[in-house]
């Protein structure tokens, strides 16, 4: 039995381009089969128990397998005039939905796994920064991080401190907001949402929107693919798979800060689907 | 300049990349949206190559769509020791690994893009063909150990090394394992150990695999 609080949540399920332009995509969520589709210029989920609440954001079709217990987190930086919105497409990973999402917010891990693009030897420190769980939203944020990053976008021309923002406004999605190399005034954003096929298996549509006005779009799209592929194959061998809320197996350390408020509140809220909750 | 259109995931392309880069040649590397854009497939690109395959290397009006086709331009190019010995046997021996690598594309390729960029297909006929095809290359590799070699042909690493190297290196990716192989592990690490050797997303870089210096 999946706990209503799970099911309540709203879940990327496809390409809201792909959709539109008449695929169908047969597919998973939480364990189940469904379908999406265009039918009468809207898009529907279809699943065992008939069609889904559905709703279409920033590039994706997200639905609701449950009641919906809120709508859908916004981005509001997405709609912003001048930035290039970049769907960069669905990747397989044979992992726990929650553990993909917790790698996006690990800093700690760019100089050894995106090595001489996110990071570099031997700037490996993770600076402090501050963690809270905002009670208006009920959204895990982090702020004040900073990081060197020898390529921080495809637009960076050399080496730079980077400002991030981390949020995790739903249980399988995550967006962070980074200096823009173009644009210092500027944040770039990126998320990362992940539709969880099973507890160990999700499809992770990575998604941009940045203000670049001279990369080629497929520049951009290599540039992503290129680093989430860098955490795929760690993602894959992480033991044990489900990610762990019982907090007697790991010690944290201060740079996992974000990871550890992202547990908690998972925890908090019942949204336990692809975690374990006692140690084995 | 010589130009590749390229794609960041596609062992293929990582071929001719890594390739360049041993031998120390620039590319003039031209992202193709392979995937979700399937750019690949478009009429634009049909023009370039009507097969609708990556990678394509452009010099001039030469343009070539097979991968193991300019491994040998690359080499001749700018390092003809990479085209391996001469003498008839393994000129014919370097040619068939050639022939090869096609295999591996075919079985533990395939897998891969059915496992990470969702394609179609039968994925337990993909895995066992892969695994007949690491059996063979295990086999090969561990004579030419036994023989006190290192490399597929002959005494220095040569095109068929680059062009069986990155299907066999990223099989994960497709859930094929190499733990049952260990001749090919010692084989990939040596390639991984070349002088301006580069990795790509799947491949990581050797220096993991050193020892730290207090543990030795």
């Amino acid at each position: 039995m999946i706990a209503p609080e799970v099911l309540n949540e709203w879940y990327p399920v496809a390409m809201a381009a792909q959709i539109r332009a008449g695929q169908r995509r047969v597919t998973q969520l939480l364990g189940q089969p469904i379908t999406v589709a265009l039918q009468d210029g809207a898009i529907v989920v279809t699943g065992q128990g008939g069609t889904m609440p559905v709703t279409e954001a920033f590039g994706h079709v997200w639905a609701c397998p449950g009641t919906p217990a809120h709508p859908l987190f916004p981005i509001p930086e997405a709609l912003e005039t001048g930035r290039r919105l970049v769907d960069v497409g669905v990747v397989r990973v044979k992992c726990s939905p929650l553990r993909a999402v917790e790698n996006f917010l690990d800093i700690a891990h760019f100089p050894f796994v995106h090595t001489d693009v996110l990071g570099a030897e031997p700037h490996t420190e993770v600076n402090r920064y501050e963690v809270s769980i905002r009670e208006d939203s009920d959204e895990v944020w982090a702020t004040k991080v900073t990081f060197y990053q020898p390529q921080a976008a495809k637009s960076a021309e050399g080496g730079i401190v980077t400002q991030y923002m981390y949020r995790v406004p739903a249980p399988t999605a995550a967006v962070l907001y980074k200096t823009c190399p173009a644009r210092p005034d500027a944040l770039d954003v990126i998320g990362i949402f992940v539709q969880p096929l099973t507890e160990e298996l999700c499809d992770v549509w990575p998604w941009m929107a940045l203000y670049d006005d001279t990369t080629p779009q497929a520049d951009l799209i290599a540039f992503q693919q290129m680093i989430f592929l860098q955490d795929r194959s760690i993602l894959e061998n992480q033991i044990p798979c489900l990610l762990p809320l019982d907090p007697g197996m790991e010690i944290p350390t201060q740079a996992d800060l974000t990871s550890i408020a992202y547990r908690r509140w998972l925890k908090k809220r019942g949204l336990t689907y692809g975690a374990q909750m006692v140690a084995a | 300049m010589i130009r590749l259109y390229d794609y960041v995931l596609s062992a293929s392309c990582y071929k001719i990349r890594l390739m360049a880069a041993l031998l120390g040649v620039t590319l003039e590397q031209e992202a193709v949206d392979f995937h979700p854009g399937r750019a690949h497939k478009s009429v634009e690109f049909a023009r370039l190559n009507p097969a609708g395959t990556l990678p394509v290397l452009v010099d001039g009006d030469l343009i070539l769509t097979e991968s193991t086709a300019m491994l040998v331009y690359l080499a001749q190019l700018s390092g003809p020791e990479w085209l391996g010995p001469s003498d008839p046997k393994s000129a014919a021996q370097v040619q068939q690994w050639l022939a090869f690598s096609g295999r591996l594309a075919a079985s533990l390729g395939m897998a891969r893009l059915h496992d990470m960029l969702l394609y179609d297909g039968d994925i337990d006929a993909w895995r066992a063909q892969g695994h007949a095809a690491l059996r063979e290359l295990e086999a090969a590799l561990t004579e030419r150990r036994f023989a006190g070699g290192v490399w597929l042909v002959g005494d220095a690493p040569s095109i068929a090394d680059i062009a069986c190297f990155t299907n066999v290196a990223l099989s994960q990716d497709g859930g094929v394992s190499l733990d049952a192989y260990p001749s090919v592990r010692l084989w990939t690490r040596a390639i991984r150990a070349l002088d301006r050797f580069v990795e790509m997303p799947g491949i990581h870089r050797l220096h993991e695999l050193r020892p730290a210096p207090e543990g030795v």
